[in-house]
């Protein structure tokens, strides 16, 4: 069964939206198209006329620093990420998350942009790109802009650009200052579809033994990802110990209302993964804190 | 179209491609590198792995334009001439190939391991291998490979191989010998249906039903006919013989005419030139339908109430009531100090075979072909051909099926899928056709392990003994009788568990429904009831407060002991054996340090589970259970055996070449097998009921035990010496110093008129049928498995850690493959227990996609120790019996065991559900009765 007709591999930027213009929207953007390819031959519809592949775009497809911001390009995969020295040390949940999508198969061709441009309340990129307070860049409409990480999602599956059309290009957020950690952690169960049945990344600041700042993202847990805002209230200014972990696991099971979601989850169950999450997360966030060492685990598990 | 610049295998190509191609259709359809096998094109199986500038993706979902300027390097690159890779020949040396289908992916996922880290850990190997399955294996083998093959390409020496320990090892029997076509499998060379071509093939798709239960009303194939490149569009009209098909009841329309009674019916057939237009022209067929009420439950299809699906049958939905009935059941339970009684439920679950069926349609009159002929990897050949003749409506004789080799079967690939279908078109436009189902065709179309309900009593006297077991079993059916008969008799029969029980009262109902038809799969309906036979024995053991292996000790069958069915056990019962080896190691274990069955560390809680089982060799219950096998012997001093019994991985193949080796004293190299061609090879019998080595290992041995007469003779005249005093010894026939070659012997045969080629045909031990009392089977495997499991307390999430087993299979005839069927059928009942579900709502497949079916990665691989005991049976060939299922039967339950004696709650719904599970621990409760198909 085709799935498109065309094929493009355009080099730039320009091309590649002339592209999408040219065909009207009948061409859809393709990254590794772990998702994309996966999703049309389950749906069986009528093929895209063509395929824009955003990987050959050199700024698509570079780590970099730059003042003081680490950049992403929406075409880097999830392997790149994982093998990156550079993220390993300043965005360790990022690399603990895009470590455990797929295999190292689909690690090897799928992309972070693919993850958030898919827009699912639980992509594990995403979870880490919002704790992490990442901005997207993208080409919305023809204007070019960076939007906050969040703005990206309009709703399950429903992200703020049209793929026919958009371009999500880079994404953007400061490393791990010191005293600064992050980490992630994922529950799965081993049967159905490879979604989480939650995910969470949490990033801290650190001060002596003080819990200064702190961003927390917990997915699914609505129909688009978000942060948990009275857990985050909660912990700033807290002792960075073992009682205030506890507590804010128990606030965290309070403050969010998680669904039933069918052969997935009970709702009971994903509240009992809210605390635990919570505790994991954030035992080894502040470990990584104050020691200021941070090694990713459970890379490819 | 567009041109693409690539290296394959170090070779640059530049070629006008297809754009919509992906890189596993440019490599296979263009190339003709049909190494490279599809099993899901969902990036979920990792089978079609190539690399890419070194790195592993995914062909099947990785356009060929992407690839542009790279180097790709496919399973046909790995050997350098005819120099094997290392880590090809580390999989032929460990056993690490069975159906062969996997093998590649396998091995491009492990070289890019190997490239990067020519040292990886067991953990390194399954982070790599995680999304590359294999349903054969069990993958311990397939670690042991790579972590071999590492060590050679590091300079050191191989790993040895971990051959288990037999006894009194003969000439080629008991030893481990590759198995056939192994080379052929590990480069790439091995040919399955879809990588066989014709010139001027077509390519065939069928319309499946649109709904679990309707009425057609109309259909109507003009437009899709007047589709320019469409060939033929055939309906239940163009069915030229009788419009049924059926294993064991015909009530399988070939094409359904009037009524659908489940989602994977067939109502057309298309051929056309290529697979999109195929595919574009059941678009446009168009169907009326009415919808019917839909039955979607065992239980209801047996009330009043609920349509009738099949008005032709006597009995309505219930397709049949088995039943045993032995001692007194009454009188039993009287006698019992403690009863049991619980309801379990098996979900339907489906065999993941990593090859999706396929079938080629050659006509009559096409070159090199005089007859109509079917090339498929099918199970049961001749029932095949006899299918084709009846459906067709001509002799079956003027049929010809070809059996290609199998990419796993399991059970799922005895029923008839596309080979009257591809027949039909084959005739009907004169050109060979090709259909091959798409994974997800697959998951809707084909007969899976029936969903059981079964509500089980045990009871058992204060000493221990069980005194009576009362048992009812609901099997869901589904839409056709397929095997559904046969298999949930097992189940019925074997519903005691592997004990002596005097008095026992089971019936079992089997049921029509509108679900996908449930047939044979690897266990046969014992899987099912052992499920609840072993964990009542816990419950059992718990409430006597006698030690679970103690209880079973007691209760054991044993030489004497009569079975359920009347059958006094006469010989080769091993069962007390593997209690006692599985229970040596789960003591070893621990070190010394006093066994125990459960422990806690922080928030882990471990435990041990047992497990026994029993499973029947052949197909038993009075069916003549016969094979027929010849032997040819050649000029060039190698022989031939020739029989259609299907290898689809379990290694039957290598079975008959060791026997005939054995008796004619050969080299096994010597050996060739060519199997399943109803033209060229005599009947061997389905392939099921693991009787395959036990019925056709017999045939030829017996017809090598004829050859080597016919031999001996000739020689005798030919050295004019007495026949009595001539040897076999290596291809040599030696007598008082005179001495002969066998291939000359064969060549001064042929000059005198004399032919070198015998056939036997072997007849298993006669067989009683159900509720006739005597032997209902010639012969029994037993095991015992030992689980031990890992359960995270706050998340509820469960690992198996270990399992131990053992198993009575009378003789290794390849110890190393056989090991392999049993790591196999551990992992694949581990799957049973913990992964696997095939959901099916209201008639509707939910897990119509791979990625909805999760089967055992190599993550969810145990450490396995394995032993065979074996007590020889007489009547087997060298005293094997069957070992095909055995091994899949007692590990869910010894999972299920190990988890209750961890967290205190028992399981009584597969697949385990660590939701539940967790929450069950958290309010206390001690029962789950709900499985992961239930969180909605
Ligand atoms: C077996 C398997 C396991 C998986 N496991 C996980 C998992 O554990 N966790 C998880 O989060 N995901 C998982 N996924 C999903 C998927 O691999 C990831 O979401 C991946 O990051 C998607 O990236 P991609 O580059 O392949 O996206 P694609 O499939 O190429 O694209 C996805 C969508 O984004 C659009 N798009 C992509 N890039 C751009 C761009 N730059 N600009 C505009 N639009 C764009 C496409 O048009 C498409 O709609 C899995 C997938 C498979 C097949
Ligand atoms: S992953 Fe490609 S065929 Fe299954
Ligand atoms: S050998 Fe791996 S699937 Fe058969």
């Amino acid at each position: 069964m085709k799935l498109w007709h065309h094929y493009h591999t355009p080099s730039s930027i320009d091309e590649a939206l002339a592209l999408l213009d040219h065909y009207g929207g009948q061409a859809r953007v393709i990254a590794g198209g772990t998702d994309l390819l996966v999703d049309l031959r389950a749906e069986e519809g009528e093929p895209f006329q063509a395929l824009v592949d955003i990987t050959a775009i050199p700024e698509l497809t570079t780590i970099e620093t730059r003042n003081n911001q680490i950049i992403i390009g929406a075409g880097v995969t999830h392997n790149q990420i994982v093998r990156s020295p550079l993220l390993a040390a300043n965005a360790t949940c990022l690399v603990e998350s895009c470590g455990v999508v797929g295999g190292p198969q689909v690690r090897n061709v799928g992309t972070l942009g693919g993850n958030v441009a898919h827009a699912l309340p639980a992509g594990d990129g995403t979870t880490s790109l919002v704790a992490l307070d990442a901005e997207a860049e993208i080409i919305l409409n023809g204007e070019r802009r960076w939007v906050p990480i969040l703005k990206m999602y309009q709703g399950p599956g429903q992200s703020l650009i049209d793929s026919t059309h958009d371009l999500l290009l880079r994404f953007r957020f400061a490393p791990s200052g010191k005293g600064e950690a992050t980490a992630f952690k994922r529950i799965m169960r081993p049967q159905g579809v490879a979604l989480p049945i939650l995910g969470c990344a949490v990033w801290l600041r650190v001060d002596g033994d003080t819990i200064t700042e702190s961003r927390v993202c917990i997915a699914p847990a609505g129909p688009t990802p978000m942060r948990v805002n009275e857990v985050e209230a909660f912990l700033n200014g807290q002792p960075a110990s073992e009682r205030t972990i506890h507590q804010t696991a128990e606030l965290g099971q309070k403050a969010l209302h998680p669904r039933t979601s069918k052969y997935r989850a009970t709702a009971d169950y994903r509240r009992e993964m809210i605390g635990v999450l919570l505790r994991r997360t954030l035992t080894l966030a502040v470990q990584r804190a104050q020691t200021g060492a941070a090694v990713p685990e459970g890379v490819g598990m | 179209m567009a041109t693409i610049n690539v290296t394959v295998n170090g070779q640059q190509i530049e070629r006008e491609v297809d754009e919509s191609r992906t890189l596993a259709q440019f490599l296979r359809n263009d190339l003709g590198l049909t190494g490279t096998k599809i099993g899901c094109e969902e990036a979920e199986c990792g089978i079609c792995t190539v690399l890419v500038d070194g790195v592993p993706v995914d062909s099947c979902v990785y356009p060929v334009l992407k690839a542009q300027g790279k180097s790709i390097k496919s399973v046909e690159g790995l050997a350098e001439g005819e120099t094997l890779h290392p880590i090809q020949s580390g999989f032929i040396e460990h056993g690490a190939v069975q159906c062969g289908y996997c093998t590649p992916g396998l091995m491009m996922t492990a070289t890019a391991l190997l490239n990067e880290n020519p040292d990886p850990s067991e953990q390194d190997i399954k982070v790599a291998l995680k999304d590359t399955y294999c349903r054969c294996t069990g993958y311990a083998s397939v670690i042991r490979a790579i972590q071999s093959a590492g060590r050679e390409l590091r300079g050191e020496t191989p790993l040895p191989v971990n051959d288990p320990a037999v006894s009194e090892p003969m000439h080629v029997i008991s030893r481990s010998v590759p198995p056939q076509e192994v080379r052929a499998k590990v480069t790439g060379q091995a040919k399955y249906t879809d990588d066989i071509t014709f010139p001027g093939m077509l390519y065939a798709r069928t319309l499946r039903s649109r709904y679990p239960h309707a009425k057609i009303l109309s259909i109507s194939t003009e437009k899709a006919k007047a589709l320019p490149g469409v060939q033929a569009v055939l309906t239940h009209a163009n069915v030229p013989g009788e419009n049924l098909h059926g294993l064991v009841y015909r009530d399988w329309p070939v094409l359904c005419d009037t009524v659908v009674r489940y989602m994977g019916d067939a109502v057309a057939i298309v051929a056309a030139d290529t697979e999109d237009l195929a595919a574009e022209a059941l678009k446009l067929i168009e169907v009326e339908y009415e919808p019917l009420p839909v039955v979607a439950d065992p239980q209801y299809a047996h009330t009043a109430e609920a349509p009738v699906l099949h008005p032709e049958h006597p009995t309505g939905n219930l397709l049949k009531h088995i039943k045993v009935r032995h001692g007194d059941i009454e009188a039993g339970f009287a006698q019992a100090d403690v009863i049991i009684e619980r309801e379990y439920h098996t979900p339907t679950t489906e065999h993941a075979f990593l090859e999706p069926e396929c079938a080629i349609g050659v006509p009559a009159g096409y070159p090199d072909h005089d007859k109509l002929t079917v090339y498929v990897g099918s199970q049961i050949p001749y029932q095949d051909r006899n299918q084709l003749g009846l459906a067709l409506g001509v002799p079956e004789e003027s049929v010809r099926v070809i059996g290609t080799l199998i990419g796993g079967g399991f059970g799922g690939k005895e029923d008839i899928a596309g080979q009257i279908h591809v027949a039909m078109l084959a005739n009907a436009t004169g050109r060979p056709v090709k259909m091959l189902y798409t994974r997800q065709e697959s998951l809707v179309f084909h007969p899976k392990r029936h969903a059981t309900t079964i509500r089980m009593k045990t009871g058992a006297t204060r000493d221990g003994k069980l005194i009576a077991v009362q048992a009812e079993l609901y099997g869901d059916a589904g839409a056709y009788a397929s095997l559904s008969d046969k298999v949930l008799t097992r189940a019925t029969t074997h519903a005691t568990g592997p004990y002596a029980v005097p008095n026992a009262k089971i019936d079992c109902f089997a049921m029509y429904t509108n679900n996908v038809p449930s047939g044979a799969f690897r266990g046969f309906g014992v899987t099912q009831s052992a499920f609840a036979v072993e964990q009542n024995m816990d419950l059992l053991a718990a409430e006597l407060g006698i030690d679970p292996v103690q209880f079973r000790l007691i209760n054991a069958q044993k030489v004497g002991v009569t079975t359920a069915t009347g059958q006094l056990l006469r010989e080769s019962v091993g069962l007390i054996e593997t209690i006692e080896d599985a229970w040596k190691d789960m003591q070893a274990h621990h070190n010394g340090d006093g066994f125990r069955w459960a422990w806690r560390d922080g928030h882990k809680a471990y435990g041990w589970g047992i497990a026994c089982a029993y499973k029947n060799t052949g197909l038993g219950g009075g069916a003549p259970d016969k094979s027929e096998a010849e032997i040819e012997a050649f000029e060039d001093g190698t022989i031939e055996v020739r029989t259609a019994a299907a290898d689809m991985g379990q290694g039957l193949a290598h079975v008959v070449a060791q026997c005939a080796a054995e008796e004619l004293n050969l080299p096994y190299e010597k050996v060739r097998v060519l199997l399943c061609d109803t033209d060229l090879t005599p009947n061997g019998g389905p392939t099921t009921a693991s009787r395959q080595t036990f019925v056709t290992g017999n045939a030829a041995r017996l017809a090598a035990v004829a050859l080597r007469d016919a031999l001996t003779q000739s020689a005798a005249e030919m050295m004019d010496v007495p026949p009595q005093t001539i040897r076999y010894e290596e291809g040599l026939l030696r007598s008082n110093g005179h001495q002969v070659e066998m291939g000359k012997l064969v060549h001064w045969m042929k000059s005198h008129g004399l032919t070198s080629r015998v056939r036997h045909e072997y007849y298993a031990p006669k067989t009683q049928p159900l509720g006739s009392g005597g032997d209902m089977h010639f012969a029994f495997s037993y095991a015992t498995q030992s689980a031990l499991v890992e359960v995270d307390m706050e998340t509820g999430e469960v690992h198996v850690l270990k399992i131990v087993s053992s198993t009575d299979i009378g003789r290794a005839i390849n110890p190393l493959m056989l090991q392999g069927q049993i790591e196999g059928g551990i992992v694949m009942a581990l799957g049973h227990c913990l992964t696997e579900a095939y959901i099916i709502e209201d008639g509707v497949p939910w897990s119509r996609l791979l990625a909805r079916y999760k089967m055992p990665s190599i993550k969810h691989a145990p450490e396995i120790i394995s032993h065979l005991v074996e007590h020889r049976s007489e009547a087997g060939p060298y005293g094997a019996k069957g070992v095909g299922e055995i091994p899949s039967i007692n590990t869910t339950p010894a999972i299920c065991n190990a988890i209750t004696n961890a967290t205190g709650v028992r399981i009584y719904a597969t697949p385990v559900d660590q939701d539940a599970l967790l929450l069950a621990m958290k309010n206390g409760q001690t029962e789950l009765h709900t499985a992961w198909q239930h969180v909605r």
